[in-house]
């Protein structure tokens, strides 16, 4: 006997929750009662807090460090200088880019906010006390913020540790601020096509400096048991395993010895990929007072001094024929990378997948160059929300796009289309050597122009301008477009590393005798849901319902070694693991199921949540009955149980895309803006969780609006950083922000097991040039070309005012 | 430092204690009473994650002393429940999406029970603006604003109902 009263195969199918469902998400249950289990939730017994003495300099010797009061005072246990790490050799620490980085400062400070000194004490009140007592005297040094500058002859030396030094991790160094030169494409028959165009838009191109600003900061609580030997780091990890790695690599503690654990993260964005000093001070003071330390960023310091994101100057050229086909590309970033390469790329690639930056468009030729900079500013240059580098590389094509437009005096629509690469042309292999996987652009392009009613929208702008030419209004109306490509999922193993672990992920999965499942991974979740959508993507694989799933990420000593979450590389990589690991199931349960049944393997079928004799419907074993037997029949040549475990080494990169259009109208006279319409359409291939997809798009626009319309990291001249607090770091609230119209097409990714691409990054890689492309469109009929972000009122305020529009 | 005695009533239970006089509210709370619901994420009162009713108003816990609830009657994330599971705003945002990472939640649940007392039955602009004072780097605020409009509706409908 089966099942008692037999469902149809829509209900089972329902009853799975698997790929394509909106299922609700299972960790809101304990987020929405107060119940997550965040870092600084975390109370050891004897636990210590440790807090930073930070420079107040940009620049400055540190000619002494006088810790004697703050050791004085009650509930001071001890206060950790590099004189202290020296011995240890910790007082530096290897960057992911292949640089290294101070741990505590070693000499001299190189930017605001750069850590001095390590308090560590009974409680945070008691180390902020100690923080204030310890006493650094410093020379101050000439500051430089500009990376212009600082390649200038003259300007002062920053790295005295590389003096003299005529090679880095990326080749040759020219300067001694210079770091790296990197280089795609073939830069002879660029310069050869843009000599000889029609025409040439040229423009320089700056994506400012700005911070992932999750509402959780870095932290972390580390716990040495010096009984056993083990170490145990709890922390805000968008990587843990890499982070075991590390640790071992820099303590001599062997890997088996420590156990590191992603609890909770609120919010990650490329911000907590990075090790910081906070975690090798935490570590140390634990081994040397063997009892726990807790180290937790306060808002300030998480902007001054862990991980700034983009920060690029970059100079293009496009070059096209008179009716619009673009025949060459060459772009020049001047990159400033701040005091330290810390840039969390994959290694071979300083400048991360900039070279994508021919974006959606068949160019035939390219060019682009690179150069890293030193300065006197925080290191970091993280993928915030973006895969590395990626947003920087869709801004700058889709404002060269739209000057050409105007260079070239036509419709930026009509120009993206002419230009993109056709349905027929992937896989596609771009002048900068990528091979895009798969891509339908022109309908995505044409179902968003009609959504939004384009002809019309142009139509009522140009009315505005002459209404507002006759003195009638005094706002204009800008029409954002973007269509943008994504490069995730890093990466091949073969061309893609982090400290030379391959860009690999994993799964591992267990069934239950009475068929529920634990499924452990490689990742984690800082918010993406994916307890929720990677159970969705087994129960689709394997027959069992995702809510008898569990998915467990963040411990070390349980999960399959996996990169981590960032860069949009959990669907496309871990999500494939998940699937493959599912296969491997679903393919030991059918030789389970023939047994059962007394027929050969071949002649069963899979259909939805068991294994059918082909033409013979009523003869079936579901996967529950086929867990259960996989744990108590002796079945000739199958070993007990059913578990696998997949590492997925994805065969190439997935290419989400997407068209957006922002409609905002804008007052002269106040530099205020209004967005009064945002349509996004994404195309990431097959949607695992709609309702997951569209939450993650409206988060992604709205980090690509505060990007946009006014959130930097602004440093003065000597160095202080403007923007400290969430007074002065734009993050918009629920007043500020617009309401989004989503949408999709489906263009599944050829080679990735389920189709699926990543999508939590594409909304702020489009939304970016959307916002910004609105500002300038709003007053490119007064003549405006381009205008650096953030387009906070005050700026757009002054292109008003610089095109003589006040009167 | 001298320690100060604190009495306060924290969902519903009196609690009395020794602090020093500068603490914060937000550390008695989680430090001190084991209530990790409200989370620090600015320490300057503007992303609102540390967000406690206090006497019936909105506080940011991470700007109050702890001196200043004294003889406070104080509602956290943990006092919002409905017994044996969620309360009409929680299973309002789990219903439509509107929390991802769970950070700024219990901050904004918070502030959106107590909203919902100050306008029980708001237009959508008077949503945004009412909770205007919590930041939310996730969700895009779309589907929090959907799911406290689908809460008030509910509890109105309740209420419609009770009398």
């Amino acid at each position: 006997m089966n099942e008692m009263a037999p469902i149809s195969r829509e209900e089972r199918v329902e009853k799975l929750k698997g790929l394509g469902c909106s299922r609700k998400r299972v960790e809101d249950v304990r987020f929405t009662q107060g119940k997550g289990n965040y870092v600084d939730d975390l109370k050891l017994p004897g636990m210590l807090h440790g807090d930073f003495v930070r420079s107040p300099y940009a620049h400055a010797r540190v000619k002494s460090v006088d810790k004697s009061a703050a050791l004085a005072l009650p509930g001071v246990v001890a206060v950790l200088t590099a004189e202290d790490l020296a011995p240890l050799n910790l007082h530096w620490m290897p960057t992911l880019a292949g640089d290294k980085q101070m741990v505590l400062a070693d000499g001299k400070v190189l930017f605001q906010g750069q850590e001095v000194a390590f308090v560590v004490a009974s409680d945070r009140y008691v180390a902020a006390d100690a923080v204030d007592l310890v006493v650094v005297d410093y020379e101050e040094l000439p500051v430089v913020t500009d990376p212009f500058k600082a390649l200038q002859p003259d300007a002062p030396v920053l790295r005295e540790d590389l003096q003299g030094r005529t090679s880095g991790a990326h080749g040759d160094r020219r300067h001694h601020n210079h770091i790296f030169l990197w280089e795609a494409g073939d830069k002879a028959a660029t310069d050869e096509v843009i000599a000889s165009a029609d025409v040439v838009a040229e423009e320089m191109v700056y994506y400012h400096r700005t911070h992932p600003c999750p509402l959780e900061t870095c932290g972390c609580v580390a716990s040495m048991d010096t009984v056993n030997g083990k170490l145990t780091v709890h922390g805000t990890f968008q990587a843990p395993h890499v982070v075991r790695t590390v640790a071992s690599l820099l303590s001599g503690i062997e890997e088996h010895k420590i156990r590191v654990i992603s609890p909770d993260i609120g919010g990650g964005f490329g911000n907590k990929v990075g090790v910081y000093p906070g975690y090798v001070c935490s570590i140390v003071a634990s081994i040397v007072t063997g009892r726990p330390v807790k180290w937790i960023e306060d808002r300030m310091e998480n902007l001054t001094a862990t991980a700034f994101a983009r920060d690029y100057w970059m100079k293009g050229k496009i070059a096209a024929t008179k009716d619009g086909r673009i025949t060459g590309l060459s772009c020049h970033v001047t990159a400033d990378h701040g005091a330290f390469d810390a840039c969390a790329d994959p290694s071979k690639f300083p400048a991360g997948f900039f070279h994508i930056c021919t974006g959606s468009y068949d160019i035939p030729v390219a060019h682009v160059g690179v150069d890293g900079v030193y300065t006197n500013k925080a290191p970091g240059g993280v993928a915030y929300r973006c895969s590395f580098r990626v947003t920087e590389a869709a801004y700058f094509i889709e404002r060269m796009i739209e000057v050409l437009a105007i260079e070239l005096g036509m419709d930026a629509a009509e120009l993206r289309a002419k230009n993109f690469i056709r349905k027929e042309q992937f896989p596609y292999h771009s002048a900068l050597g990528w091979e895009y996987d798969s891509g339908d652009y022109h309908t995505a392009w044409d179902k968003a122009l009609k959504a939004v009613g384009y002809a019309d929208l142009r139509k009522e702008q140009a009315e505005r301008v002459e209404a507002f030419r006759r003195g009638e209004t005094r706002k204009l109306i800008g029409i954002g477009l973007t269509h943008f490509t994504e490069i995730v999922g890093a990466g091949p193993v073969k061309n893609c590393d982090i400290l030379g672990m391959g860009m690999f992920d994993s799964c591992e999965i267990r069934i239950h005798p009475t068929g529920s499942a634990v499924a452990r991974l490689g990742t984690i979740s800082q918010g993406q849901g994916h307890a929720t959508t990677f159970a969705q993507i087994l129960a689709s694989e394997i027959g069992l319902p995702a809510d008898s799933i569990t998915v467990e990420e963040g411990d070390t000593d349980t999960a399959p070694y996996g990169l981590g979450t960032y860069g949009s590389r959990s669907t496309p990589v871990a999500g494939a693991a998940t699937a493959m690991a599912g296969r491997k199931i679903r393919a030991k349960a059918q030789m389970i199921a023939a047994y059962l049944l007394e027929v050969h393997d071949g002649d069963l079928e899979w259909d939805v949540d068991r294994f059918v004799v082909k033409g013979a419907p009523e003869r079936f074993k579901t996967m529950k009955e086929i867990a259960f037997a996989s744990y108590n029949q002796a079945i000739p040549g199958v070993e007990p149980g059913l578990e696998a475990v997949s590492y997925y080494d994805p065969p190439n990169m997935t290419y989400p895309f997407g068209a957006y259009v922002c409609v905002m109208e804008i007052d002269v006279d106040t530099g205020v803006h209004e967005i009064r319409q945002f349509y996004a359409l994404d195309d990431c291939g097959t949607r695992i969780n709609p309702m997951v997809i569209e939450g993650q798009v409206h988060g992604g626009l709205t980090e690509a609006l505060a990007i946009a319309m006014g959130q930097e990291i602004a440093y003065d001249e000597i160095g202080n950083v403007k923007t400290g607090t969430l007074m002065d770091f734009f993050l918009p609230t629920a007043w500020e922000t617009p309401h989004y119209t989503t949408d999709f097409t489906e263009t599944p990714s050829p080679h990735h097991p389920i189709g699926a691409k990543g999508v939590g990054e594409s909304p702020n890689v489009g939304g970016v040039p959307a916002f910004s492309n609105a500002v300038h469109d709003a007053f490119r009929p007064f003549g405006l070309r381009q205008s650096h972000m953030p387009h906070d009122h005050w700026r757009i305020w002054k292109i008003a005012r610089d095109l003589g529009l006040h009167g | 430092m001298a320690k100060m005695q604190l009495r306060l009533t924290v969902n519903g239970e009196a609690a009395e204690l020794l602090v020093e006089p500068r603490e914060l509210l937000v550390y008695v709370l989680r430090e001190r009473l084991g209530l990790t619901g409200p989370h620090v994420g600015c320490d300057t009162s503007h992303c609102g994650a540390c967000t406690v009713d206090m006497d019936g108003r909105s506080v940011k816990s991470c700007t109050v002393f702890a001196a200043q609830a004294d003889g406070a009657d104080v509602t956290t994330i943990e006092g919002l429940g409905a017994p044996g599971g969620l309360s009409v705003l929680q299973q309002a945002f789990r219903e439509h999406h509107g929390l991802q990472c769970g950070f700024c939640t219990p901050g904004m649940i918070t502030r959106a029970h107590r909203f919902l007392q100050e306008n029980p039955n708001p237009s959508e602009e008077e949503v945004r603006f009412g909770m205007a004072g919590n930041l939310c780097r996730c969700t895009g605020y779309q589907n929090i604003v959907k799911a406290i409009m689908a809460a008030a509706a509910e509890l109105n409908a309740v209420r419609e109902a009770a009398e």
